[in-house]
């Protein structure tokens, strides 16, 4: 392997730095809530701590290669060395320790950032209470104490804590906003909890990460993070929309359908979370799941 | 009469489906007719498609994987392309029916039947030796196990043109692929297909444990069978243990589908949580059967281009060891986001960290035995090193995502997808090819031509960088996996990255076809006369190339680790002629060829709800079983002349060269 | 002939670890190899355990366990299927002892209680089936049937097989290929037994309310 060859892999290496630096405008890396915020500064500080060895492994196996290779004369071969204690004692400690030390960041991390824990940083009072279902393609968020509701739009206050609850009126899903932090599956039948902060104002990109049929990729909403003032404006405003969310409106949302637009419901049927996770997923009254669209292949 | 299956099972008016399914009919038709035109079928069926040899069997493997690697690749292509088509307001040119169906073949066909086939291949061909014995312990069901493998290919290439493919991903989670959900035949072809050659695979662990723990040369215990033997023990003895679990697994989720149960169903009180809990504890050893074998690979690879034994060997056994048992206790890192609470997300979080370190020691112990070596820089060689750097890095990112926290931003993420390719291209992938180099010329008689092969590692490991590094970059940034498309502009870029990093590695695949086809045209000039091209250490190394039916003509004796290095560098190396014996070597049978015709029927017949033919062709299977059972001419001789002319001719020939 | 054995590991001096007097015999090698089998048989059956555990509770409206199962019913399965192990082993001595004729009296004996024990289950089956209580009623319905009938399935399997290798000791005799298979046979047998002992004690003893 020339020196040429190392010359690209180091540009290579470099290149792609600069464009994980560029991406630090947004995503995982750009963090707007203590949340991601601590989930990023794992990531930062675990990789941090192995590129320390991974780095000299790459570099010594490079130079290794390339200082043993046959036909370098000042080599010193020694063709019958196989064993030596005192390296196999650090090449198992090496990654033992490492090992050890992400060990106690994954126990705390773990148990910091578990997803039902109530966070305690924000000073505001008050925890805004979402419950959210995942359908066939789009999100349902519902306000329960509020009894207002919105399809593919999640408008929160900054600053103020967000507890939400998940279910699935489908199959399974996954609740993520990744500017936010941890993503949290739904599934029917069951119950999952999330707590999430923002800090800034700001539209962020929400999505669903766990597949879930055709019309996957349109389960895009969008989270805006508003003034306090702007978002009880905003609950003022959703109450005055004349579509209600009872239980047969719900039943026609529920079916499968693709591209939604965000809508706004003023009124919701009181309950109607806790029903749909009691009736597994589908909707109160019916029996089973909603019939499979047209669009699906049916052999 | 017909079950579901009618007329518009066909994709007459699907045009991509239809050009590729065209495309692959003529292209298997012209090959069936050049067959037959030069009149090869005599030739094919004696020695290769009824042969118990394992060394043929061996081969086969090797052969499907590669042509699987190009169904694959193709799907990888498609998919790449319509990502980097399909930004913002553009839709790309594949509808998200096909697009999941496309995904979700990839990545069956990937694991099963390219990494799953081409591991097995290898093992299959050098095992028994290296362990200096004749056969696997058990020659039928070798053929078995190759062709069930074989008729779950044929199946899930059939949905291409006769109906449709899962639409749910390579692992097909419920409630998603549950009739509700997935009405449609595609899940039902993948679930018949992997049930069918699953079995094959049950039965290839369970043959090629026994031929390690029951069979291997005089002398050879087990501290000096080589590194790749313990690999294979630790890969095999993993077949035997988690594929069971996916065997019944896909069972319950049949039973759903086809009678009503609910084991995994939304209603009924079924439980999907209990489906990726099972799935993924099948799933987790299965990444480790892939790359111990590639670990193992690499031990041989680097102890005889570096031209000294293995560093650490009995590390590298114990470390082998402690990745086959600790591989059983990581499955819910798989799952971090799904619900199980803080104690249990850090049990597995710590215990999936745990299994780096042995890795880690794998990985200090090639390096060690470089150093001091005389390194040759042969394509294999190429492939270890390219491995040694790559794999770390996907290692580290692994290491990475087992930390909870950190998983929950990045779970089913891009990155996640970058992170799995980066191990199992950097480690299987490459491992294989190094195999496919190393073993090239035991298997053949004449080595591939090296500076191809050179062209080859490069362009994957090149192509390799360029096509997942940008994917790790859109992880962070919020891309999700199995997107058809996306509303974000700015991550188009990375995607046409991405889609020309495939580009260069379809080159090097090109390049693999091409070095073949040369290979063999110019193979006179390549030819391994003495049966030791590379200067090796063990067994495998000591007889001619290829290997006679029989392996060898007197099992050796081994007295140590390196069991050829040791004989060659003591005199005498000959076997004296009256030391040979008149030897057995199993019968060809067809077996194998018409259990897995009939399971094809029964496997189609299935999925189309067409019972009369499924209950006929499992009484075909029946029937070619019991007919089998009833032969007692299983095994023909070969002569002391025979065995003694071989011997000479190869003396000679070494003697020449 | 044998193919893999050059020097049988009988004859090689005594103080050579087992591990390395080369290649074993034959029936070792098959013996062994089925043994794995089993064992991956068993995991078959562990799955359908956990399945079974997760999903006990899960009657969705329908009836339970305690209410469907009947315990001298299983009593009477049981004393079927570990009577018929003992006929197995009983058939494995006249084997032992080249005799033909006992080991089919013993075969027969076998396979009658295998029978039964299948009428048994097939009854207990059918009769849920009529109550209302079928596999498709609810999750613990389906994964009781499943577990219990991959069992009976099993034992199923296994009655066809021995009805072969008595076709094949009247027509080909005791070849070692048909000894090594009927030992095969038997470790499958008792191991069937095994399997049943954990089904009667995690589902019926266990049944809950």
């Amino acid at each position: 392997m020339s020196r040429i060859t190392r010359r690209r892999e180091l540009i290579g290496l470099l290149s792609a730095c600069a464009a994980l630096l560029s991406s630090c405008s947004y995503g995982v890396l750009n963090p707007q809530g203590p949340v991601g915020a601590r989930e990023k500064l794992i990531l930062i500080d675990a990789t941090t701590i192995m590129l320390a060895v991974v780095i000299p492994v790459i570099v010594c196996t490079l130079a290794f290669a390339w200082w043993f290779r046959s036909r370098n004369k000042r080599a010193r071969r020694r063709p019958e060395w196989q064993y030596s204690g005192r390296i196999e004692f650090v090449t198992w400690s090496i990654p033992a320790l490492i090992v050890l030390f992400l060990s106690g960041v994954a126990w705390i991390g773990s148990h910091d950032l578990d997803p039902p824990k109530p966070l305690s940083d924000a000073g505001a009072p008050g925890v805004v209470q979402i419950e959210v279902i995942s359908l066939d393609w789009k999100w349902l968020f519902i306000y329960p104490q509020e009894r207002v509701a919105a399809v593919n739009e999640l408008v929160i206050p900054v600053n103020t804590p967000v507890h939400f609850k998940l279910t699935s009126g489908s199959v399974m899903n996954s609740f993520f906003v990744p500017q936010l932090g941890s993503q949290i599956y739904t599934m029917a039948g069951m119950t999952t909890q999330l707590n999430l902060l923002a800090s800034h104002e700001g539209t962020y990109n929400g999505i669903s990460a766990q597949f879930s049929g055709d019309g996957f990729s349109d389960m895009r909403f969008d989270v805006r993070a508003v003034p306090s003032e702007e978002y009880k404006a905003w609950l003022v405003s959703a109450h005055a929309d004349a579509d209600h969310l009872d239980v047969p409106r719900y039943a026609r949302l529920a079916e499968p359908s693709r591209d939604n637009e965000p809508q706004i419901f003023g009124q919701v049927a009181a309950g109607l979370f806790e029903s749909i996770v009691r009736n597994h997923g589908a909707a109160p009254g019916a029996s089973g799941p909603p019939s499979p669209s047209a669009t699906d292949a049916s052999l | 009469m017909f079950g579901k299956l009618t007329w518009a099972a066909i994709p007459l008016n699907e045009p991509i489906p239809l050009a590729t399914v065209c495309v692959l009919v003529v292209g298997i038709v012209a090959v069936l007719a050049l067959v037959t035109w030069k009149g090869w079928w005599p030739y094919l069926w004696r020695e290769w498609i009824t042969s118990t040899d394992h060394k043929r069997i061996g081969v086969m493997y090797v052969i499907l994987a590669l042509v699987m690697l190009l169904r694959g690749f193709a799907d990888a292509i498609m998919m790449r392309s319509q990502l980097a088509l399909a930004a913002g307001h553009a839709a790309g040119y594949l509808p998200p029916e096909h697009y999941d169906q496309i995904f979700s073949a990839h990545g069956t066909i990937m694991i099963f039947f390219v990494g799953m086939t081409f591991v097995i291949g290898l093992m299959n061909f050098v095992l028994p030796l290296q362990l200096g014995v004749r056969d696997v312990a058990f020659p039928v069901l070798n053929s078995v196990s190759f062709w069930l493998t074989a008729a779950g290919v044929l199946l899930v290439n059939v949905s291409l043109g006769v109906g449709e493919f899962a639409k749910t991903g390579w692992l097909a989670y419920p409630p998603l692929s549950e009739i509700a959900y997935s009405p449609g035949v595609g899940v039902d072809y993948y679930l018949w297909s992997l049930q069918i050659s699953g079995l094959g695979t049950l039965l290839s662990g369970i043959n090629l444990t026994t031929t390690i723990l029951k069979l291997r040369a005089p002398g050879m215990s087990y501290g000096r069978m080589p590194v790749f033997c313990w690999t294979a023990l630790a890969s095999n003895l993993l077949i035997i243990a988690a594929f069971p679990i996916l065997t019944a697994t896909f069972a319950m989720l049949l039973l759903d589908r086809y009678l009503g149960f609910h084991f995994f169903t939304n209603d009924g009180g079924g439980n999907p949580m209990m489906y990726v809990n099972l799935i993924w504890g099948w799933g987790h050893p299965e990444v480790y059967i892939l790359i111990l074998p590639a670990f193992g690979v690499f031990s041989e690879v680097i102890a005889t281009f570096s031209g000294k034994p293995l560093f650490g060997y009995r590390s590298m056994v114990l470390a082998t060891m402690a990745i086959c048992v600790l591989s059983f206790m990581v499955w819910l890192h798989h799952f971090f986001t799904m619900g199980a609470g803080a104690n249990v997300n850090a049990f597995f979080g710590i215990a999936t960290m745990i299994i780096a370190v042995p890795t880690g020691v794998k990985i200090f112990n090639w390096l060690f035995t470089m150093y001091g070596g005389s390194i040759r820089f042969t394509a294999a060689v190429h492939w270890a090193i390219g491995f040694m750097v790559t794999f770390v890095i996907g290692g580290m990112t692994g290491v990475l995502m087992a930390i909870p926290p950190a998983d929950f931003v990045l779970h089913n993420s891009l990155f996640l997808i970058a992170h799995f390719h980066n191990v199992i291209i950097g480690g299987v992938i490459f491992g294989a090819m190094a195999g496919y180099s190393y073993w090239f010329p035991k298997a053949f008689g004449f080595r591939l031509h090296e500076g191809l092969g050179k062209a080859v590692f490069w362009c994957w490991f090149v192509g390799f960088y360029l096509a997942f590094m940008p994917l790790y970059v859109l992880g962070l940034m919020g891309a999700t996996r199995r997107m058809q498309h996306y509303a974000d502009p700015t991550w188009q870029p990375l995607m046409v990255v991405a889609l020309g990093g495939a580009a260069v590695i379809f080159i090097g695949i090109l390049l693999t076809v091409a070095q073949l086809v040369v290979s063999i045209r110019t193979r006179d000039r390549r030819r391994d006369v003495t049966g030791d091209p590379w200067s090796g250490r063990t067994l495998e190394w000591s007889v001619s190339s290829p290997p006679p039916a029989w392996n060898f003509a007197v099992l050796p004796t081994v007295g140590g680790a390196d069991a050829f290095w040791s004989a060659k560098h003591r005199a005498g190396a000959a076997v004296a002629e009256e030391r040979l014996i008149a030897l057995s070597v199993p019968k060809n049978t067809p077996l194998g060829f018409f259990v897995a015709f009939f399971m094809v029927i029964v496997g189609f017949s299935l999925i189309w709800h067409i019972w009369w033919s499924a209950i006929l062709g499992l009484l075909g299977a029946i029937a070619v079983c019991l007919r089998h059972a009833w032969r007692t001419d299983l095994e023909d001789s070969v002569s002391v002349a025979t065995i003694a002319e071989h011997e000479r001719a190869h003396r000679l020939r070494a003697a020449q060269a | 002939m044998n193919t893999f054995v050059d020097v049988a590991s009988e004859e090689m001096p005594s103080g050579i670890p087992l591990s390395e007097r080369g290649p074993a015999p034959r029936r070792v090698v098959a013996g062994f190899g089925f043994w794995l089998f089993l064992l991956s048989d068993i995991i078959i059956f562990s799955a359908l355990f956990a399945a079974y555990a997760v999903l006990s509770g899960e009657t969705n409206g329908g009836p339970s366990g305690i209410e469907l199962f009947d315990k001298r019913h299983v009593l009477f399965e049981t004393a079927c299927l570990l009577a018929s192990s003992f006929t197995c082993g009983m058939m494995m001595l006249a084997m032992e002892r080249r005799s033909a004729p006992m080991t089919y009296f013993w075969s027969l004996l076998t396979a009658a209680l295998g029978v039964r024990f299948l009428w048994l289950e097939i009854t207990e089956f059918a009769d849920m089936v009529h109550r209302g209580a079928g596999p498709a009623r609810s999750a613990f319905l389906s994964s009781f049937f499943t577990l219990v009938g991959t069992h009976g399935a099993h034992v199923t399997i296994g009655i066809a097989w021995l009805m072969i290798m008595m076709l094949q000791v009247a027509t080909i005799g005791f070849r070692p290929m048909v000894i090594r298979r009927l030992l095969c046979f038997s470790l499958f047998w008792h191991a069937l037994d095994i399997v049943w002992i954990g089904v009667f004690t995690v589902v019926y003893l266990g049944a809950r309310p």
